[in-house]
């Protein structure tokens, strides 16, 4: 904006601007549920760097076995969900900080959650199919 | 998107050299100069001056460049002790101010002077805190009460004015808050790290009674969450405070209130 748009456009008290349009009253919700997933991801994460592990130069069968043990399953499943929950509330923030866009940014910021969503379903339906096939 | 890099208009040039001749103890300031009514980009100038008939401190030296040197660098100053913050600048590459500064507490070799960064500039070392003030007076930094007033004052124990301490102290300079990107990129609805402190200085008053419209207020993703813990402004208070520590307690207050 040049300094001759700021003449015309700023007639307004800096009050009324920084007022803007008030508090949106959420955020905390946001905030609470980002420390939540991240303190779960460190115990899931812990445990699936394990699993992970343990598998290491095992062949197909025995894979496929040890993720269809239904512990193993669910927890494959708790740990996926919340890692697509905690990625997309860490990129809404990386989106709402840079770009500034309103268009851009209402498009990105549904985009990701959609996409989430759809990850995080197919991470499931893959599970679903190793330990409910025989 | 935020812009990273400087509009053509902001591009620094090169600018003019005011050697001291016969210096015994000469010292270089490179200082950033801009004026609104010559059409010029900004520019950064130099000048050398003589440490050894300066008084000890950066503001010592600008009004040394002032007086004797360059009438035209224009800066804001007022106590010279560190009460006012109107000196505040970044100075050796922090946000400080310029009283409280030593010459000798900079890095070796050129001081170098910018005003506070990513505001607009009003003219050299002096940024336009419009906004900074609007916001401010935003977040209503005055006691709120709804009982009536009482005949005498309102009492504090000396335990809830400890609560204070590390609170009242800031003088709003706008270090903290010009040093943090969050406050950079969104400053025009987060209400910065100083202004976040101001108002946990009214939510922990013990004699406040807006404490929850208070919270209300700031309950934003951006008027407080876009607090990401950088730390800066901690870093480069002037004053030793610490508003990450005060905008981390605003948020334990916003979980506190609700069920987790």
């Amino acid at each position: 904006m040049s300094a001759k748009d700021t003449v015309m456009k700023d007639r307004r008290n800096p009050l009324k601007t920084a007022l803007g349009l008030g508090s949106s009253q959420s955020g905390v919700g946001h905030w609470w549920t980002q420390r939540v997933t991240a303190a779960a991801l460190v115990l899931l994460g812990l445990w699936f760097v394990a699993t992970v592990l343990c598998l290491l130069h095992a062949d197909y069968a025995t894979a496929h076995a040890a993720v269809a043990k239904p512990w193993n399953a669910l927890l494959l499943i708790a740990f996926v969900l919340t890692m697509f929950w905690h990625a997309v509330l860490g990129l809404q923030v990386v989106i709402e900080d840079y770009v500034h866009t309103r268009w851009k940014e209402v498009v990105l910021l549904v985009a990701i959650k959609f996409l989430a969503v759809l990850g995080a379903l197919a991470c499931v339906l893959a599970v679903l199919r190793i330990a409910l096939t025989p | 998107m935020a812009e990273f890099t400087l509009p053509k208009n902001s591009k620094i040039q090169p600018g003019k050299h005011y050697p001291a001749k016969g210096a015994k103890n000469p010292r270089t300031f490179r200082i950033y100069r801009w004026s609104p009514d010559d059409g010029q980009n900004p520019r950064i100038d130099t000048y050398e001056v003589d440490l050894a008939v300066c008084g000890p401190m950066v503001l010592d030296a600008l009004l040394k460049i002032k007086n004797e040197i360059d009438s035209t660098l224009t800066l804001r100053r007022s106590c010279r002790e560190g009460i006012c913050g109107s000196c505040a600048m970044n100075i050796d590459g922090t946000n400080t101010l310029a009283c409280t500064r030593a010459i000798s507490e900079c890095a070796s070799g050129d001081v170098k002077i910018y005003p506070l960064p990513h505001m607009p500039v009003v003219k050299d070392l002096v940024p336009d805190l419009t906004h900074f003030y609007a916001q401010f007076a935003s977040i209503k930094p005055w006691l709120r009460t709804q009982s009536p007033a009482p005949d005498r004052e309102r009492l504090q124990s000396p335990e809830e004015r400890k609560k204070l301490d590390g609170l009242y102290e800031c003088i709003l300079c706008a270090c903290c808050s010009t040093s943090c990107p969050s406050y950079w990129w969104n400053g025009d609805k987060y209400l910065g790290p100083a202004i976040l402190l101001q108002a946990y200085r009214w939510i922990v008053d013990s004699r406040d009674e807006a404490t929850g419209a208070r919270l209300d207020d700031l309950e934003d993703p951006f008027k407080l969450y876009r607090c990401h813990t950088i730390m800066n402004c901690t870093r480069t208070c002037p004053k030793g405070l610490n508003p990450a520590k005060a905008i981390a307690e605003i948020k334990k207050l916003m979980v506190e209130r609700r069920s987790p």
